[in-house]
């Protein structure tokens, strides 16, 4: 009884020295000079309270424990919906009935939510990629945001110097970040586990420099803006259209309605994420896809079989990459606006935590950690200052309660028909 | 007999200050199974691990139907048509029986993207040859009825065969066994001895075994080689290897 007194006495003392110095202080600016302030009698008495709370706590660990582990445990998701979840026949349907909505919903939606909606399916896009390097081929790749990157420029590049639609410009931004994953994927992956990823990371941050320096071309720290947004088989979403072209309000003799324009742009997006769920899908079940998981599980094996680990490794960082550029270059036709600082490690890290948090490999987890990723940090926008810390919870309470992500994944196995 | 289909002469390698391989030599003849013995750490996997291009051999020569294949990687000397187990099975424990051997036989199959991706006939099609031709060899070594299984979960000898159908989806000319005897029953044993008998002679596999079961090496094979230390001690037929006195005294020490 003694050891855990002091053991309570020093917990609560700790939350003192904790907490006081982050939230029981004030700095103000006085003219020139910083001045130190305690704050309210309010906060001191929720750390107070605090304090009084963990000592009770830590005095009554052992009974608190004991009273826990008598009730029956409950996890977070049961295990039979967690398992039914799982399946690959119930995901097919969870994935069909969720695309009937996603199309239908947008025509009621308000116009913030479903310009958030677009972000989401963005990222969705994202981490359906990267699922491609870290889920299934089992490589850290901390520079994702690179490819991302070559595709937002790509596009905005060759509309911005040539002129060239959305349409043209998608495949060629596909094209060129994959080069890229290419042509850095040589180097890169004799590399493995944390060599790689610290990197790629390089490689990540290399490219923005690089993009954030070339001024001349790319405008640098500025950035290319006044890009184009996408065109309804040449009809603009625009008030009024350009010379030669025509608007989709007066082809249609609608009312011009700016909502239309952002439905146009949910619509896209949905698209390109569709069409990357469906590739990602097939690819699981082709020569290829078995590949990276064998790969993944065993490399040694792999070559002893005849099968080439850099070929299929590089194939792996090749189609990630190539995932990047066509959600980079709607990223620019959406924002209209490109620059070095939406390219930053963050949103490699955010990329990443997506697919970790989904479930590596997971399809339905990504989509599911997308939303979560990205809604949750929107509709808590007062509680903006408390990002990272409720990010880091986020990540604490998931390696506590669900180390393998939201919806593990399960593989669609082949099997052999009696 | 028959011709010659690999030829090791003078094969050494080196870690360091550590010869753990000098002067290895080894001829194998098509169809003729031939063993590789010798105490623990004579660097009888150093052998094997040289001859399917895991290390670069410090020196010597190997020939593969008089095309020399030292220092190749890994992956071209098995699609040369020399396969190897492991003396620690390394199957892919989460991936069912039958998609193990799916992955073997990667390079035979349909890997064009587009095909894959719409599902073309002629995907189909080499994707259901794939299964068939697993099918058969899961039924040739009892396996069939596991074929769903997660490979992790079978026992340990089926883990063994199952290694062992592995190698023969990728087709092999030779197939080279690092203990596969370790760790088997009798029962599962004499087994091993059939099935290895079949792939001589029914699928024209040459094999090369490493093995400690001298009733096995003995039973089966045509030719042995014997080395400790990493150097050549004995060479020839399991009569003259069972009699040499050198042998015996490197395996049970002096009298």
């Amino acid at each position: 009884m003694t050891r855990n007194l002091k053991q309570a006495l020093f917990s609560a003392l700790l939350v003192w020295a904790v907490a006081y110095p982050v939230l029981g202080l004030k700095l103000t600016i006085v003219g020139i000079n910083l001045e130190v302030h305690g704050t309210s009698n309010m906060t001191l008495a929720i750390i107070a309270i605090c304090s009084v709370l963990m000592f009770l706590r830590v005095l009554f660990n052992d009974t608190i424990s004991k009273a826990w582990k008598s009730s029956p445990s409950m996890p977070l998701i049961p295990a039979k919906a967690s398992n039914f979840l799982t399946l690959p026949t119930t995901q097919r349907w969870i994935i069909i009935a969720l695309i009937v909505g996603a199309l239908v919903w947008p025509f009621f939606g308000s116009r913030g939510a479903v310009d958030i909606a677009t972000l989401i399916l963005i990222y969705v896009m994202l981490g359906l990629g990267l699922n491609i390097v870290v889920g299934l081929a089992g490589l850290l790749d901390l520079g994702y945001v690179g490819f991302y990157a070559v595709g937002a420029y790509s596009y905005a590049l060759l509309s911005h110097y040539l002129g060239w639609s959305f349409w043209v410009c998608l495949p060629v931004a596909g094209l060129m970040a994959a080069t890229f994953g290419f042509l850095l994927g040589f180097p890169v992956l004799r590399l493995r586990g944390d060599y790689l990823a610290i990197v790629t990371l390089g490689f990540g941050e290399i490219i923005r420099l690089f993009l954030r320096n070339l001024t001349s071309i790319t405008g640098g720290p500025n950035g290319i803006s006044n890009i184009e947004k996408p065109t309804f088989f040449g009809l603009t979403f625009e008030r009024k259209a350009a010379e030669g072209m025509q608007t989709f309000h007066e082809y249609f003799g609608l009312e011009y309605n700016s909502i239309n324009k952002v439905i146009f742009l949910y619509l896209v997006a949905l698209l390109l994420a569709l069409g990357a769920l469906f590739v990602i899908n097939r690819l699981l079940r082709m020569p290829i896809g078995r590949a990276w998981e064998a790969l993944r599980e065993d490399e040694i094996a792999c070559r002893a079989l005849g099968l080439n680990p850099t070929v299929i490794k590089l194939s792996a960082f090749t189609l990630g990459a190539s995932f990047a550029g066509f959600a980079g270059s709607f990223f620019a036709a959406r924002q209209g606006l490109v620059t070095p600082e939406s390219f930053t490690f963050i949103e490699s890290a955010i990329i990443l935590a997506i697919v970790v948090l989904g479930g590596m490999g997971s399809q339905l987890g990504v989509i599911l950690a997308a939303v979560v990723m990205i809604l949750l940090p929107e509709m808590m926008r007062e509680f903006s200052e408390y990002r990272m810390l409720m990010f880091g919870a986020l990540m604490v309470l998931m390696m506590i309660w669900r180390p393998q992500g939201l919806l593990p994944m399960q593989r669609p196995h082949m099997e052999l028909r009696k | 007999m028959s011709r010659e289909i690999l030829k090791v002469e003078n094969l050494s390698m080196r870690f360091g200050g550590l010869l753990a391989v000098n002067g290895v030599a080894l001829t194998v003849k098509e169809k003729q199974v031939v063993a590789l013995i010798g105490p623990n750490g004579a660097g009888k996997t150093t052998v094997f691990n040289c001859l399917t291009g895991f290390y670069k051999p410090s020196g010597g020569s190997i020939l593969l139907d008089g095309q020399a294949i030292e220092g190749l990687a890994g992956h071209e000397i098995a699609r040369k048509g020399v396969v190897r187990t492991f003396q620690n099975v390394r199957l892919f424990k989460d991936m069912t029986a039958v998609e193990n051997l799916l992955i073997a036989q990667h390079r035979h199959l349909n890997t064009n993207f587009l095909a894959g991706l719409f599902k073309t006939p002629s995907f189909r099609k080499s994707e259901r040859e794939a299964m068939e031709f697993a099918e058969y060899w899961l039924d040739k070594v009892n396996l069939k009825e596991f074929a769903n299984r997660t490979a992790g979960t079978l026992a340990y000898g089926q883990q063994r065969r199952l290694e062992i159908a592995r190698c023969m989806m990728t087709r092999p000319r030779i197939l080279m066994l690092d203990e596969p005897a370790a760790g088997l029953n009798p029962k599962e044993t004499e087994d091993l001895k059939a099935l290895i008998s079949v792939l001589r002679e029914e699928h024209n596999v040459t094999v090369l075994l490493i093995e400690h079961d001298m009733k096995l090496v003995m039973s089966i094979s045509d030719h042995i080689v014997v080395i400790n230390q990493g150097t050549p001690l004995a060479d020839g037929t399991p009569e003259q290897i069972r009699d040499n006195p050198e042998v015996i005294k490197a395996y049970l020490g002096e009298a």
